[in-house]
């Protein structure tokens, strides 16, 4: 196969009710750095209801330019629908490669363009980077729990596609002088090709757990002992506004909802700061946080596995160490 | 209902170790487990089973001829009948070769029954590829509707409803049948073999289907030469930091050293 006309490094900015998921334009900082590396242009693809300010930022944050899908059928997920107009879109321009974030929405929507392209996913990846005998981009991911890294190339097929965890890469700052152009494409699915459909959407508001996103964590795991123990962190995690996490042996117990859960059987996570407290640190609770930038645990017991990954460690009693903790940010912030 | 299950036989990664020096994983003596989501998978199409009696569940798997062990397993857990597909030629799939290569047995399997099945269950991901992409790559190929990550399904008046999680909370979705979908950790637990399940295990005869059998599969599409993606290399990760130990006189002061700390490294405030 011949890839002469295949050009331009995609990066897909996901949007959900007219916003944009923070991880498209964090995928633009390691798109620009690839695109530029490869001599090619960088470009947003924008798929939402009304999301013109969407595909405008994304020029902000680095894109050279933006290909622009509206339509009703898009301002909620659906499956059909992005999959429709993510796969024409890569049909008429041929891009060299393809970014998209590994949400559960771009976790639905890139292996179904993949494979009705025909072409190479590479899932979760944390690391990005261009083979220097081949020129492939190389995506590397954990697999195994986390206990194993590959780096994987695509090198036959066109375009080079792969998701990429929310958290990696960190957002540029958004520059509004940039300019750049915006292409509108007018792609609308046969309303009866759409086959799933909202019944119903549930915001759980009051107690909205959006890890992924999150700057700072607070996770706690069995040493928190009770669903009353989970006060002490969420107190901690207010002082800092922060998120609260779980272990799963925290989230077993019934001590918290399952949304708070990381790890292999929860989410991935990759906040600045990570506070772990009364978390041992099983092989499958690291693969969910092991990307943190700064991980700080807290625990009785000095063998802990969690503190061969932390930055800052407390052996210690949580609940004498984290109220302590919550008077002294109060004292700071005074 | 007729219903498919997909599974995969892994092994339980949470028992896997790493050679400290050579920085490999050791698998010996690591137990091969049907893949965490996929038994919730089996779990969410037994309970339709248990609703429906008329229901059928057929499980499916791509595998050396171990995985038969995993598949016997489903069967004891109320499976109806179970293949697996397994040749030489399949062997080094990627997930689009996967999911073509599956896609090909679910099309033998439809045709043998003179339907399609009405749902076909994965789990999100196997637990140790972690890809989560040959569900949805069945959909495609195979061009139905698709719900991943949902928690839960069930019928409700001839019609599916399932819960998807969401960022914000969950979606409670509904698709056309025939459909696919992925499946994360459920509210409920697997259930128990039960007596009857262990003696219709020990009895299965479970078919192997081979690319002879697969004869609409074209093989360029299939195994280590006919999948995109190419594992360049792999490396064990280190975990070990030399981190900082905060070493007070009580809980307290080390708590308060802490927040000093993190302040002064602009990680807080």
């Amino acid at each position: 196969m011949s890839f002469e006309n295949y050009k331009n490094l995609w990066v897909l900015i996901e949007t959900e009710e007219n916003t944009a998921k923070n991880v498209g334009y964090e995928l633009l900082t390691p798109g620009r750095q690839l695109a530029d590396k490869l001599g090619e242009e960088l470009v947003a693809v924008v798929i939402g209801g009304q999301v013109e300010d969407v595909a405008k930022k994304a020029i902000a944050y680095g894109a050279d330019k933006a290909i622009l899908v509206e339509g009703d059928e898009y301002y909620q997920y659906s499956s059909d629908a992005c999959t429709y107009a993510l796969a024409e879109l890569i049909k008429k321009y041929q891009p060299s490669s393809v970014l998209i974030g590994a949400t559960n929405n771009g976790r639905d929507v890139a292996p179904r363009v993949a494979a009705k392209i025909g072409t190479g996913l590479t899932a979760d990846c944390t690391e990005l980077g261009i083979d220097e005998e081949t020129g492939n981009i190389a995506w590397t991911r954990p697999a195994f729990g986390g206990n194993l890294m590959a780096k994987i190339l695509c090198p036959d097929n066109r375009p080079q596609m792969g998701t990429v965890r929310p958290g990696v890469f960190k957002k540029s700052t958004p520059d509004d002088s940039r300019t750049g152009e915006i292409i509108r494409e007018d792609l609308h699915i046969d309303p009866a090709h759409i086959r799933v459909h909202l019944l119903e959407r549930v915001k759980e508001v009051a107690q909205a757990v959006n890890l992924e996103e999150a700057e700072i964590i607070v996770a706690g795991g069995r040493g928190v002992k009770s669903a009353e123990g989970f006060a002490v962190i969420q107190k901690l995690a207010d002082a800092l506004g922060a998120t609260v996490g779980a272990s799963r042996a925290a989230v077993d117990a019934g001590w918290i909802p399952h949304a708070h859960q990381v790890g292999q059987t929860g989410k991935t996570v990759s906040p600045k700061l990570y506070i772990a407290c009364g978390i041992s640190g099983a092989i499958q609770h690291l693969a969910g946080m092991s990307g943190s930038d700064t991980i700080v645990a807290i625990n009785r017991d000095p063998e802990a596995p969690i503190f061969q990954v932390a930055d800052y460690s407390i052996v210690g009693d949580l609940f004498e160490v984290i109220p302590a903790m919550v008077d002294e940010i109060e004292k700071l912030k005074a | 209902m007729n219903i498919l299950v997909c599974i995969k036989q892994v092994p339980d990664t949470t028992a896997i170790k790493i050679d400290p020096v050579k920085h490999t994983l050791i698998r010996d003596g690591v137990p091969s487990i049907v893949s965490t989501f996929d038994a919730y998978a089996l779990e969410v199409a037994s309970r339709m089973k248990d609703k429906d009696k008329q229901s059928r569940i057929t499980v499916l798997s791509m595998g050396p001829e171990q995985a038969k062990n995993a598949l016997k397993e489903c069967i004891s857990k109320g499976a109806d009948e179970a293949y697996l597909v397994s040749d030489r030629v399949f062997g080094g799939s990627d997930t689009l070769a996967t999911s073509y290569i599956l896609s090909g047995a679910i099309k033998m399997l439809e045709e043998k029954n003179g339907a399609p099945f009405d749902l076909i269950f994965c789990g999100k991901q196997a637990i140790d590829g972690d890809t989560g992409q040959v569900g949805p790559e069945i959909a495609q190929h195979l061009d139905r509707a698709l719900i991943t990550y949902a928690s839960d399904a069930v019928m409700e008046d001839g019609k599916l409803k399932a819960k998807r999680e969401s960022d914000e909370g969950y979606d409670y979705l509904t698709a056309d049948l025939p459909a696919v979908i992925t499946v994360v950790k459920t509210a409920y637990e697997p259930r128990y073999p039960s007596l009857k399940g262990k003696m219709a295990a020990n009895k299965a005869v479970i078919p192997t289907l081979t690319s002879q059998d697969l004869s609409g599969l074209d093989l360029a599409h299939c195994g280590l030469k006919g999948s995109p993606t190419k594992v360049r290399g792999t490396f064990t990760p280190t975990h070990e930091k030399n981190g900082q130990k905060i070493e007070a006189e009580t809980g307290d002061e080390a708590g308060r050293t802490l927040v000093k700390l993190l302040s002064q490294a602009k990680l807080i405030g």
